[in-house]
């Protein structure tokens, strides 16, 4: 069988795809918890205020509750997936706890998926985290240049806070990922 | 009509053995499946679409993983002619199918999304400025999970086209919005399906963004006289089609 073709989701996801708690993926208050928040722009650099940006990733011990996680499904109920329109601003933002290793020589990661009017398909990125040393070996950071790298990696933005914008295109062009 | 993401964990939880398939990924669609990025028929990717050739991530745990959605559907979810007082305006029309993999293997307890404007082409949000009449019982979302065999079905209303700013008297044909998940991140779609014969393809950039021409018609709704509910709605089958998987595992310890 063949593959059903991708389309934009337009500029009125709203009506399909907003969920009020979308965009925690863990319960406000949760110990450890830490606020994702950025601005969607594109190639002028205005931002892009009919978008949505969804996020998924292992728990904090790096386990996904997932069958086919070959060392078996968490059992934890830890959902792992965040969305979040963004607002006349370009803002989203995401509340959720950093994952743990997955053990695979990777460091922490979340596979971002970003949509928007004026994307026929979805782009995907992923967003590490500041300050952690597994970055110098993980295996897609250690390819790229530094510069490009660097648009991976959220910035900290005080106590619980991470700043990640994402440019869709033009200067500081977010490195998006062919899965 | 919310779902919590923290809602999610409504299956049974461990219950089930590590997939022998486990450490595979899924392979991609032929070239000409899906639309490129930039298109410039459509104005709107000029500033949106990436400038830099998108970078080749091996598949890993976390793309062969993704979000499990069952959870907390209303009861009024599958048929968007009743989420109000009233009955919604237009042509009732009943949308169903299977969601597969590109293997043929069906997609069971998938979350399936829908989004679409009212029977005269309007959206019920604030940024939809078109002229046409809203319909105060019509709000035009709608949430299924396929069921064992990877079927889903929901009730709804035969969106109307609506003009837009694309280009000299753009119209899009009569569409509905699709959101799927599959069982992994890498198999996450969002697609429109359309309805049989539109007079409105010729001229629309966003179909027509699909290279080819077969992939293009697996958007398109096939008129179903069989599944018409008689005196009551006539019937369209839409099967989605998601990535399969690669056939050989990649050999990766995990500790
Ligand atoms: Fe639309």
């Amino acid at each position: 069988m063949r593959e059903t073709p991708a389309q934009t989701v337009g500029p009125y996801l709203a009506v399909g795809l907003t969920w009020p708690a979308g965009f925690l993926v863990v319960p406000l208050g949760t110990p450890g918890a830490v606020r994702i928040s950025g601005v969607l722009r594109d190639g002028a650099g205005e931002p892009v205020p009919d978008g949505m940006i969804e996020t998924w990733q292992a728990d904090a011990d790096g386990r996904f509750d997932h069958p086919d996680d070959p060392r078996g499904p968490s059992g934890s109920g830890f959902a792992g997936f965040g969305r979040c329109p963004t607002d006349a601003d370009g803002r989203y933002e995401i509340v959720t706890v950093k994952p743990g290793r997955i053990g695979d020589g990777q460091a922490p990661h979340l596979d971002v998926s970003v949509f928007a009017r004026g994307l026929l398909d979805r782009v995907v990125t992923r967003l590490y985290f500041p300050d952690e040393g597994a970055n110098a070996v993980d295996p897609l950071l250690s390819a790229l240049p530094p510069d490009r790298a660097a648009t991976l990696v959220a910035e900290p933005a005080g106590e619980g806070e991470l700043r990640f914008d994402i440019r869709l295109q033009g200067a500081g062009e977010t490195v998006f990922l062919r899965l | 009509m919310t779902i919590p993401a923290g809602a999610a964990g409504a299956r049974p939880a461990g219950a089930r053995p590590a997939d022998a398939t486990a450490a595979r990924g899924y392979r991609r669609a032929p070239e000409g499946t899906h639309p490129p990025l930039r298109f410039a028929a459509y104005r709107a990717t000029g500033l949106r679409a990436p400038s830099l050739a998108p970078v080749v991530l091996r598949q890993r745990l976390t793309e062969i993983t993704g979000p499990l959605l069952t959870g907390d559907i209303g009861p009024s979810d599958h048929d968007l002619t009743t989420q109000h007082a009233g009955e919604a305006i237009g042509q009732r029309i009943v949308v169903f199918g299977r969601v597969l993999d590109s293997d043929g293997r069906p997609v069971p307890e998938t979350l399936v999304e829908v989004w679409q404007a009212n029977s005269a082409g309007r959206y019920a949000h604030v940024r939809d400025s078109w002229p046409a009449p809203l319909d105060p019982n019509f709000t035009g979302g709608g949430r299924v999970v396929t069921d064992p065999a990877g079927h889903y079905s929901f009730t709804t209303i035969k969106p109307g086209a609506y003009p837009w700013g694309n280009h000299h008297n753009a119209w899009r044909p009569a569409h509905i919005h699709f959101s799927l998940f599959g069982r992994s991140f890498t198999q996450r779609l969002v697609t429109q399906m359309y309805f049989p014969d539109d007079p409105l393809f010729s001229q629309d950039p966003i179909y027509n963004s699909v290279p080819d021409a077969n992939a293009r018609g697996r958007m398109v709704a096939t008129f179903d006289l069989d599944a018409t509910c008689p005196e009551r709605a006539l019937a369209f089958r839409f099967d989605i089609v998601l990535r399969g998987r690669e056939r050989t595992p990649f050999e990766e310890p995990h500790a």
